[in-house]
């Protein structure tokens, strides 16, 4: 879509996009360019020397065992944070919609949650789950199970899973209201008259209807658990214990800042950004495309 | 509801109910402790309930201290605000260049500024970090800021929205007399209110909120924000940990952004929709 009627001026267009430009050439292509061209670089210990070397830094990564299991830990990461966020949200939303009174109340109540930072998030449930002070920790030492996710790498990863899909179920509720209020009613109606009952009604008309924000959230929330979660990891495990829950993200902060790893670093960034750009086009091709049976 | 049962209704509030409780528990549960003794969050099991300790703990963690709360707090505001005004701003301009202008390397302009989309800034941290060292901008308001400003996300709802503007408004303005910027400060930004309303939420949130970069570009105390404050606070290890003072931290640290959220709640929740699609 392009507008027919344009202003015509030789240098105020330039000058209204000069700030974004300048930023982004700066803080963005930059960046990027350097990472681009680092990940085939290899400096040596005391960063007197750079010596081009190819693929080799994405061939070492290949080679690295802590890598493939990275990647790993972050697909059952990200899986267990879309699984467990959307199924709550859609629970709730499901709920929400139908109720009448108060409903108002019951949107802010569990929207509100959208405001608290990862990082927060991540100390609110260590916090729960702290094996020394932690209430639900205490619950479930009563229970007889032995509870210490500082020593036991699946509970470790159960508690960022769980801290990190808390966070997001209200963003989550938001679009599946969104997408419950804008399901036409007389479909709901008709389906009703025909003797389809509340679970035949979800299940073949709800849900399938609801089918492009379910893939919509469920990309967002890839998203989300890939790249936004570093600070959920960096407060609860720190990757730990014994690399259980370092995931990508965190893995490059590690090996780069901490590690001084540059090239390995850049390499790692580089398949970052390929991820990021491969689930971005799968997003946008399925909402020109609007999933739907 | 399609069919009337009072039952299935009485059935949802209590599951909502419990819903909201089960969400809402790590708070409530952080919130007692802020209110305890640092003795009586160590007991097993914790209190439920809220102690006699809010006014101490409180007190102690915005004013004690080399760099109490309360400067954290304000550095959280102003880069929140820096990056919520900086990123609308440049955003409404740069979509109003690309929607009304035709001129030449508009094409290249654009594919500039949109391949950022992708992008996130954890992913090109490294990078971005040395650029903004080799600037200078370590420890600076500016350097915990403007990099977060390269997005294109805002430019992009923009661009969405002026194209949805009728023609006729542009044309009838340029009839009149009216030049491009008096087009643009009388008629395109009072029509994209709701817009910059929603976006000044979300973006508000994201500065807030933001964590690995603050983590990286700041080492003075001064310049920390108020979510990097609570990992300084929990740095201690585990015995030495004040959970009492660090809950405290916490609360105020998700208050704001958490009422922002609340009281603007209607555009927050349109222009997230309206964002994302």
């Amino acid at each position: 879509m392009e507008k027919r009627a344009v202003f015509r001026s030789a240098w105020l267009p330039y000058a209204l996009l000069a700030p974004q430009l300048a930023v982004t050439l700066l803080f963005f292509i930059w960046p990027a360019a350097q990472a681009l061209f680092q990940s085939v670089l290899v400096e040596d210990a005391f960063g007197t020397r750079v010596e081009f070397v190819g693929i080799a830094n994405f061939r070492a990564l290949v080679a690295d065992p802590h890598y493939a299991q990275s990647f790993l830990t972050t697909a059952v990461f990200a899986l267990g944070v879309a699984a467990l966020s959307l199924a709550a949200a859609l629970a709730l939303a499901l709920l929400a919609h139908r109720v009448v009174r108060g409903a108002g109340v019951y949107r802010t109540f569990i929207i509100w949650p959208y405001a608290v930072a990862p990082a927060v998030a991540g100390v609110l449930w260590l916090f729960l789950f702290d094996p020394s002070v932690g209430t639900l920790a205490f619950a479930l030492k009563k229970l007889g199970i032995r509870w210490n996710p500082l020593l036991d790498g699946s509970q470790a990863m159960l508690l960022v899973v769980l801290a990190a899909a808390w966070k997001q179920v209200s963003y989550n509720f938001v679009f599946f209201l969104a997408g419950l209020q804008a399901i036409p009613r007389a479909l709901l109606e008709a389906a009703a008259i025909d003797g389809a009952g509340p679970a035949a009604r979800l299940r073949r008309i709800v849900l399938p209807l609801l089918s492009p924000t379910i893939f919509f959230l469920l990309v967002v929330n890839m998203i989300y658990a890939f790249f936004d979660t570093f600070g959920v990891v960096d407060a609860v495990t720190q990757g730990g214990p014994a690399r259980a829950t370092e995931v990508l993200v965190f893995k490059v902060f590690q090996d780069g800042f901490k590690g001084q790893d540059f090239g390995a670093a850049a390499a790692q960034s580089v398949i970052l950004m390929g991820i990021v750009i491969a689930l971005t086009v799968a997003q946008f091709r399925y909402v020109e495309r609007k999933v739907n049976y | 509801m399609v069919e009337r049962r009072p039952l299935a209704d009485t059935l949802t509030h209590v599951l909502l109910i419990a819903g909201i409780a089960l969400v809402g528990l790590p708070v409530w549960l952080a919130f007692v402790a802020s209110t305890l003794s640092s003795e009586q969050v160590l007991e097993a099991p914790m209190s439920l309930l809220p102690g006699g300790h809010l006014a101490a703990n409180y007190r102690s963690v915005l004013t004690e201290g080399s760099t109490p709360l309360r400067m954290l707090l304000v550095n959280s505001a102003l880069s929140a605000l820096i990056i919520a005004t900086g990123k609308i701003v440049i955003s409404v301009l740069s979509a109003f260049a690309v929607v009304y202008f035709r001129f030449p390397g508009r094409a290249p302009c654009f594919w500039l500024i949109f391949v950022t989309l992708m992008l996130p800034v954890e992913v090109r941290i490294l990078p971005t970090f040395e650029v903004v060292a080799r600037l200078g901008l370590l420890d600076s308001y500016a350097g915990l800021t403007v990099p977060l400003l390269a997005s294109a996300t805002a430019t992009f709802l923009f661009r969405q929205f002026f194209l949805t503007v009728p023609e006729e408004l542009a044309e009838a303005a340029r009839i009149d007399g009216a030049g491009p910027m008096r087009f643009f400060w009388s008629i395109l930004l009072p029509l994209a209110r709701t817009q910059i309303a929603a976006l000044f939420v979300i973006l508000f949130i994201y500065g807030w909120n933001q964590y690995l970069w603050p983590l990286m570009v700041t080492t003075r105390e001064d310049y920390y924000t108020a979510v990097i404050g609570i990992r300084r606070l929990m740095s201690g290890g585990d015995a030495a940990t004040e959970w009492n003072l660090v809950m405290a931290t916490v609360i105020l640290a998700m208050l704001p952004p958490a009422l922002v959220v609340v009281a603007m709640q209607k555009w927050f929740v349109r222009g997230l929709v309206e964002s994302e699609k």
